[in-house]
């Protein structure tokens, strides 16, 4: 019925409904260091392709699409490559790419075109950010499952 | 120390999500990804509120930058999505989408709204 994995938390899987109870301080500790990694890779950027407000967010839209890239390739490789892995999801998942990528700062940033008097870019941000960000969790998940999982070439059999 | 405040703030935003969203789902047993929902929608709040404030920008650094980018998601929103979409789940994919998006800017202006209430009370 559900999926093995969730990249923040999901409570129907019994391993990560556990986790907090077994190990609560290393699992905060992961996700608090693994956040404000992230949340620093994210400052970086901003600080790289710097915008006023009111102006098109490049950089906050870079961050959420290859965010977005890197969370689809990240959970492929948590389900096939190491599933055992237990502090991989709260660290990178929880705490990196979710400190990476940023919902509040996106809407902000669509907030301030509308202030700006620009509608049309306003909706297109809004609208462009989300479909990118999914085309891009698409494609991460896609070609890494496909990746791991093709069979085995015949020079490789032998 | 705009770099330290910036890494403080993620550090109780990004745990804040994690047990958020924890006691979100404990409430709701669907599939429909509830838990980031609310953490988005409450980060564009506080985002909202902090920027129509005038707020030192150290404390927008921590506050802004730090806590609520790292409280609010895009990879695990976008995520949650396309797990619903590979599971032929469209409508619930498309609500989380469109819902997500208009409460977040919903959310984002009722902040501004209260900054502007508490200012000129």
């Amino acid at each position: 019925m559900h999926d093995p994995v969730d990249p923040d938390v999901s409570l129907a899987v019994p391993q990560q409904r556990r986790e907090l109870r077994d190990r609560p301080g290393t699992v905060l500790g992961v996700i608090a260091l693994g956040g404000a990694s992230g949340a620093l890779a994210r400052y970086t950027v901003g600080a790289l392709l710097p915008h006023q407000a009111g102006q098109w967010a490049w950089s906050t839209l870079l961050i959420n699409v290859s965010g977005c890239l890197a969370i689809g390739v990240l959970m492929a490789l948590i389900e096939h490559v190491w599933p055992r892995q237990r502090l991989l999801r709260p660290f990178l998942g929880v705490g990196v790419l979710g400190g990476y990528t940023t919902f509040s700062t996106a809407t902000l940033d669509v907030v301030q075109l509308v202030d700006a008097h620009r509608p049309a870019p306003a909706l297109l941000y809004l609208g462009g950010t989300a479909l990118a960000a999914l085309a891009a969790v698409a494609l991460g998940s896609l070609a890494t499952t496909a990746l791991l999982t093709r069979p085995a070439a015949e020079g490789e059999l032998s | 120390m705009t770099v330290l405040l910036v890494a403080l703030g993620a550090a109780v935003g990004a745990p804040a999500r994690y047990l958020l969203d924890r006691a979100v789902q404990a409430r709701h047993g669907s599939r429909f990804p509830w838990g980031t929902l609310t953490v988005n929608v409450l980060g564009c709040f506080l985002l909202g509120l902090l920027t129509a404030l005038p707020a030192p920008s150290l404390l927008a650094s921590l506050l802004g930058t730090g806590f609520c980018g790292a409280l609010t998601t895009y990879s695990t929103f976008s995520y949650e999505t396309w797990k619903l979409v590979r599971s032929g789940s469209w409508l619930p994919a498309v609500s989380n989408m469109v819902v997500s998006l208009v409460a977040g800017l919903g959310a984002a202006y009722v902040g501004i709204v209260f900054a502007g209430a508490w200012l000129f009370r």
